[in-house]
């Protein structure tokens, strides 16, 4: 054991230095070189301040605004977290109960699947169109707008399955709200 | 739709895998450009090493354990002092004593169980220096105790397995990091931060407060899946956006999980100069492989009834869906990977279980960057043995004698598994200040319990993540398991390699039984589905199965 002592703390330190530093930082070079918005976290900016993420949901409140899926940690982006809770616990079925009768109230439309779980990361920055669609009406009358033209601005938002074979469609909250923010007046 | 998807990815994986195993072979057996030679000769000598010099089974095992406890002093050293060091733009301090000893085993012994969360509790410099170094070094260690316990198996007689310190080099600098940097550029531009600059506060569009959490990421991540280590950067680990944002980026990584694990079926039949070899241990992973992932694809498409219609999307992405989560959860737990792109502790019970199994089973389906292929071996072992018993004649395997020394080990390796889990399960599902981390009541909790041990003497290190892995008890103990299941099959493992390549080598004769063809596959996955599925069975009954059936009968907890 003695006899390999030196290789393992040399090794061990030059492997430090290569992949642990050289590795990283070269990597960390070549990617704001090569795509620095995407390697910087995707970040949507308004007049000089970030108002968020593309790719991180935050939470909507508002009547005329896409809602994204629940978060059991509040779209909390610096400490994310889902439910973990299991297929037969009652608690879940409660929060899911829950979260049915309050979008239905709020839609007045059936609530699909994805609109009444929290996802895994708490951050999921998608929905599924059918809960988009469901929300149309509530969204034109807070904008005073005619729901064909919400329904147009979320299908033109719709992201289909890689190469038809792989995913689920999904339409981005955050973009897709900004995209109606452009098209109609709130 | 969904069988020309699933056999697209498989084309797409063993395809990938069958070339990747021939440039395997030739870093391995040192046919490189005399300029890689160079590079890594002067630094071997640098480092006190002459590589031209062959190590027993036993010099091989113990430069393993320098190695591994000169990584374990510098990370644990390091996660405890990463408040008063550099690249800590966050200022997260430093670690406290049982979650940095955790840390560390859990990155050294390429488990990577994570009972911390990356972006709240570690500094860029710890993730940099401390983490990705383990990532690439223990996968190394890995593939050079898997190449050293073949050429046991293959080689002409001979008393050495080869010099653990060029392998694990060679792994690294030649096949590691390589395809890293290609996967971590990928990344990047899928959307995956790679950047030193610390969180962004952002005033959302309802004036909200945000703050997101970034980093360098891509680069970890790629080593991570590439060498099957699977800690996330973040905490939510493959489902957080960051980690894991298109569906092309899940693709990408969910095939890494399983390419080097895969190759090595191939490169042991190339090592062994016999293809079939390698096509029968495949074969058999395979058949599990496929086999698990039905079940969890068919569940978790199917949902949860309980929650309403359609697929069952508690703890999923919306991108991802069913589907990619049932493939991802089926490798990562295949794999000994343990990254996740969605909660398992919300999977239906039976895709649950099916995860746990292949856990406990020993990582043996693909398993491990090389961990899975000498897992894999241990069965052959006592697969052989079993047909030589059956037909009366000395078993053999690759023209060399299984004698019973080599079971009498097999068996000593094999029950490292039973030990941790089962062992260390028990005193987990009795001890009051263990049980506190218990999240859900009834079966699920004691499948909570399963599942954190199955994964840390697998050296997994994904979790059903309701369970509080943070408390003291278990960051102390599932440390200790996760040593067993690393050097308890290791040690007995290289011994059985030394044992081995002392034999002579038979011709084989119309009396061997034949290693490749669809019999001895069929034997392997029995062997495999006796011995590793059987012993966790009772347990299993009590969690997962006893879930499954009060969930039919319309019970909640």
């Amino acid at each position: 054991m003695l006899t390999h002592l030196r290789p393992a703390l040399s090794l061990t330190l030059l492997f430090t230095l290569l992949t642990g530093l050289a590795y990283p930082l070269a990597m960390t070079g070549a990617a704001q070189a090569l795509f620095s918005d995407a390697a910087n976290g995707s970040l949507i900016e308004r007049d000089g301040t970030a108002i968020g993420s593309s790719l991180i949901a935050q939470g909507f409140a508002g009547a005329g605004y896409l809602q994204p899926r629940a978060s059991a940690s509040g779209w909390n982006a610096a400490g994310t977290g889902a439910s973990n809770l299991g297929p037969t616990s009652a608690a879940l079925i409660a929060q899911v109960a829950e979260r049915r009768a309050a979008f239905e109230a709020l839609n007045g439309a059936p609530a699909p699947i994805d609109a009444v779980t929290a996802s895994g990361s708490g951050l999921d920055p998608h929905i599924s169109p059918e809960n988009a669609l469901a929300q149309v009406s509530r969204i034109a009358a807070a904008r005073n707008a005619d729901p064909a033209a919400v329904r147009a601005v979320i299908e033109a938002a719709v992201e289909r399955p890689l190469l038809g074979l792989y995913g689920l469609p999904v339409v981005n909250v955050l973009r897709t709200n900004l995209a109606l923010d452009a098209a109609l007046a709130l | 739709m969904t069988f020309i998807a699933y056999g697209l990815y498989f084309a797409a994986l063993t395809g990938l895998a069958w070339a990747l195993a021939a440039a395997m072979q030739r870093v391995f057996d040192g046919r490189l450009p005399s300029g890689m030679l160079r590079v890594e000769t002067a630094l071997l000598r640098g480092a006190g090493v002459d590589p031209a010099r062959g190590m027993t089974w036993l010099g091989y095992g113990m430069a393993v354990l320098a190695f591994n406890l000169a990584g374990f002093v510098l990370l644990y050293t390091l996660l405890r002092l990463q408040g008063a060091l550099p690249l800590n733009p966050d200022g997260i301090g430093g670690m406290s004593a049982d979650l940095a000893f955790n840390t560390a085993v859990s990155f050294v012994t390429n488990t990577n169980w994570q009972a911390y969360s990356g972006e709240a509790q570690l500094s860029y410099l710890s993730q940099m220096a401390g983490l990705t170094v383990q990532n690439f070094v223990s996968a190394g260690t890995g593939m050079a105790v898997a190449v050293a316990i073949v050429r046991g198996f293959v080689a002409p007689k001979g008393t050495t397995l080869g010099n653990f310190w060029l392998d694990m080099m060679r792994s690294v600098l030649w096949i590691l990091l390589p395809l890293s940097i290609v996967l971590a550029l990928f990344l990047a531009a899928q959307g995956v931060p790679q950047t030193l600059l610390g969180a962004v506060t952002a005033t959302g569009v309802e004036g909200g407060e945000q703050i997101i959490a970034r980093g360098p990421a891509a680069a970890q991540i790629a080593i991570k899946q590439l060498g099957t280590n699977g800690g996330g950067f973040f905490g939510v680990n493959s489902a957080h956006p960051f980690e894991n944002p298109t569906v092309a980026s899940n693709l990408a990584q969910c095939l890494s999980i399983l390419l080097i694990p895969v190759s090595f079926c191939f490169l042991f039949g190339r090592m062994a100069g016999d293809r079939r070899q390698g096509w029968a241990i495949f074969a058999t992973m395979a058949i599990l492989f496929v086999a698990g992932l039905g079940v969890v694809h068919a569940y978790e498409v199917a949902g949860n009834p309980a929650l309403g219609l359609g697929e069952n999307m508690e703890g999923k992405e919306q991108r991802f869906g069913a589907m990619l989560s049932a493939l991802w959860a089926t490798s990562t737990t295949a794999a000994s990977n343990g990254a996740v792109n969605a909660m398992h502790d919300s999977f239906m019970p039976l895709s649950g279980m099916v995860t746990m199994v292949l856990m406990q089973i020993g990582e043996v389906v693909f398993g491990g960057v090389g961990a899975g292929l000498y897992g894999m071996l241990l069965y052959v072992v006592l697969a052989v043995f079993l047909a030589g018993l059956m037909v009366g004649r000395t078993p053999e395997y690759l023209g060399r004698k299984i004698e019973s020394r080599e079971v009498t080990l097999a068996v000593l390796a094999f029950l490292s598994m039973p030990l941790g889990i089962l062992v260390g399960g028990a005193i987990a599902a009795t001890v009051p200040q263990a049980l506190a981390a218990v999240q859900d009541p009834g079966p699920h909790g004691l499948s909570e319990i399963l599942y954190a041990y199955s994964s840390a003497t697998g050296n997994n290190g994904s979790a059903f993540g309701g369970w509080g892995a943070a408390l003291p008890w278990h960051t102390t103990a599932l440390g200790v398991v996760m040593l067993i299941g690393r050097y308890a099959i290791i040690l007995p493992m290289l011994a059985i390699a030394g044992s081995m390549i002392r034999k002579p080598k038979a011709a084989a004769t119309s009396g061997t039984f034949p290693t490749h063809g669809p019999l001895f596959v069929t034997l392997l996955i029995l062997t495999v589905l006796i011995l590793g599925a059987l012993t966790f069975f009772p347990v299993l009954a009590l969690g997962p199965i006893a879930e499954e059936t009060a969930r039919l009968a319309g019970q909640s907890f």
